[in-house]
């Protein structure tokens, strides 16, 4: 009985330092985002922020039913399903290949990382250069016989903004990747080798597996970074910009702009919902995929 | 025969690592080098594409010209900059006390957190930092009512705390931090227990120095995330005294492309030399070599 006491007593205090770790980065996140998110929800639920009158869902079957949300929603659906899944795997064969023996390996390295450092303003200036109608790449095209395209203003809308996501990202998810492959334990792959398995089964057998905890927490950066990207998407075309490029950001910004707090809060609940779901997703395919390596 | 093959395929990786680094280099080094070119010589280059430019009565060249050796290199662009605007350096101050707060306190609170999601685990910490990580998600016009009814509540809008407060607050580095705290390897925790070790002497003297690669490239990712912001200051910074560079900088009209690079330059420094100093932090990640469990 006395051990037990003891035991209780030491896990009672145990949870409370932990609580106490946690306290100020769980209160300002109280403060900052939770409370203020629950007002958010409670804005999705009411008439107006004047006439707090509960309407149900009603809001949410406008925004649902609003055109202009539904594009915004298949366009940024549409961004990220390319984005992300390219970010990560285009990153894993960059660590590979730098992972090979090759020369100037950090100065490669720090060549693609170079990205991260340029201020946005720079970068909307020379991707300005590089897309515009008169631009360095249209110039390059028509050499080949290629018709001008105003980049920005096609439904060829996207592959600016995703070549822009991809070029700023890369770096570091690989950075990441290379950083996993060099924890993988070396005798695994030594004994699979002498074992005569080749570097493609090496790769998706052994590698792949070991990777999946840094392929989920590469795919949730880029997942944010992807978001991030609207920055330079408004920067770069601004609140209204042609059709293939409006993304849910500015149609909350836009309804922000116009004091639509209804709209926003509906969108921005549909929004976090989608999170949800989508990260839960994630985390069960990583358990699957990475569970014998684990430990 | 087959070293031979071997060499020539070695000799094509490194070709086309090459080229890619190229790529991924070359919009740092236009900045770098068309800062400076005179302001005749941009409008030359980029008349075709920013038509504001070609309002002056210099030569314009009908094709787009990305050049990244200027003719003669010229300082006006700084000179400008510099001296004839003091804005530039009071915008750029602002960018510093705003950032510089942010993250230092960011990545201390994250570092208590990151700590109590890693030594004290269960079904409810599991919970909250799946929240975390929804939290951490939310892009910012999700975000941005909460911002700024929070502001508008505790006085704070048109405050620089209005800013700053939810930059400490922002669960990305606990995230992050969690992620790579959690990779030192339990026996080594567990043993600092037996041996008596609190939870103070156990998360300065293991956790704090076996990430502080993990933190520096934490810092520098926060660093880089806030110098660049343009959002929040937009929204919850209306007073255009207190707004940093960024804003300032992403507002400079296409007529003074030059002007831009240079400034953009300027505002690079910092960014550059926390890189110089820590991008082997950034690589290394966590310094030890052990079970990969994320």
């Amino acid at each position: 009985m006395k051990i037990n006491h003891a035991k209780l007593r030491r896990k009672m205090r145990g949870r409370l330092s932990g609580a106490a770790f946690l306290a100020p980065s769980f209160l300002g996140a109280a403060i900052f985002y939770i409370l203020p998110f629950g007002v958010v929800v409670y804005y999705s639920l009411i008439k107006s922020p004047l006439v707090r009158e509960f309407v149900g869902f009603e809001n949410f079957v406008n925004v649902l039913n609003n055109s202009s949300f539904r594009m915004a929603a298949a366009n940024t659906l549409k961004f990220s399903a390319v984005a992300v899944p390219l970010a990560v795997i285009l990153a894993i064969l960059l660590a590979l290949m730098l992972e090979c023996k090759i020369p100037a390996k950090s100065q490669l390295r720090t060549f693609f990382l170079s990205p991260m450092m340029v201020p946005v303003a720079s970068i909307v200036l020379i991707w300005q250069v590089i897309f515009h109608y008169n631009g360095v790449l249209n110039n390059f095209l028509s050499i080949f016989g290629y018709d001008k395209i105003d980049w920005f203003k096609s439904d060829y809308g996207q592959i600016p903004i995703i070549v822009l996501f991809l070029w700023k990202n890369l770096g570091y998810n690989m950075i990441l990747f290379m950083a996993a492959l060099n924890n993988m334990p070396k005798g695994l792959l030594e004994v699979a080798r002498v074992e005569g398995a080749g570097p493609v089964y090496c790769f998706f057998n052994i590698k792949l597996r070991y990777l999946s905890p840094t392929v989920l927490f590469v795919t949730i950066l880029s997942l944010i970074n992807s978001f991030k990207v609207f920055r330079e998407v408004y920067l770069l075309t601004g609140a209204y910009p042609y059709e293939s490029l409006y993304m849910l950001q500015h149609f909350m910004n836009n309804a922000f702009v116009n004091i639509d707090y209804q709209k926003l809060s509906a969108a921005a609940v549909l929004m976090a919902a989608v999170m949800v779901v989508l990260i839960a997703i994630l985390f069960v395919a990583e358990n699957f995929f990475g569970k014998d390596v684990e430990g | 025969m087959r070293k031979a093959m071997y060499a020539l395929g070695r000799g094509l990786l490194f070709l086309t690592a090459l080229l890619f680094a190229i790529v991924f280099l070359m919009p740092t080094v236009l900045t770098i080098t068309n800062s400076f070119m005179s302001g005749t010589e941009i409008a030359a280059n980029y008349g075709v594409v920013f038509s504001s430019l070609s309002n002056t009565t210099t030569y314009i060249s009908d094709q787009v010209n990305l050049k990244f050796i200027p003719d003669q290199v010229s300082f006006s662009q700084y000179a400008t900059a510099l001296l004839k605007s003091p804005d530039y350096l009071l915008k750029f101050w602002n960018s510093v006390i705003l950032v510089v707060p942010i993250v230092i306190f960011q990545v201390a609170v994250a570092a208590f957190a990151a700590y109590s999601f890693t030594c004290y685990r269960g079904k409810m910490k599991e919970a909250l930092f799946f929240f975390y990580i929804i939290l951490m998600l939310m892009p910012y016009q999700v975000t941005l009512v909460p911002n700024y009814l929070v502001a508008e509540w505790t006085h704070l809008l048109n405050t620089r705390w209005a800013i700053i407060l939810p930059g400490i607050f922002a669960p990305f580095s606990v995230f992050l931090l969690t992620k790579f705290m959690r990779r030192i390897p339990v026996s080594l925790i567990e043993a600092a227990k037996l041996d008596g070790a609190g939870d103070w002497k156990i998360f300065t003297r293991i956790c704090l120095p076996m990430c502080r690669s993990a933190l520096y490239s934490i810092v520098i990712l926060v660093f880089i995330d806030y110098w660049n912001m343009v959002e929040q200051p937009i929204v919850l910074l209306s007073d255009a005294e207190k707004q940093p560079l960024s804003v300032f900088l992403s507002q400079i009209n296409s007529g003074e492309v030059g002007l831009a690079f240079a400034v953009a330059t300027i505002y690079m420094v910092p960014t550059l030399l926390l890189f110089l100093h820590g991008e082997d932090y950034l690589v290394e990640g966590i310094t030890y070599s052990g079970s990969v469990k994320g």
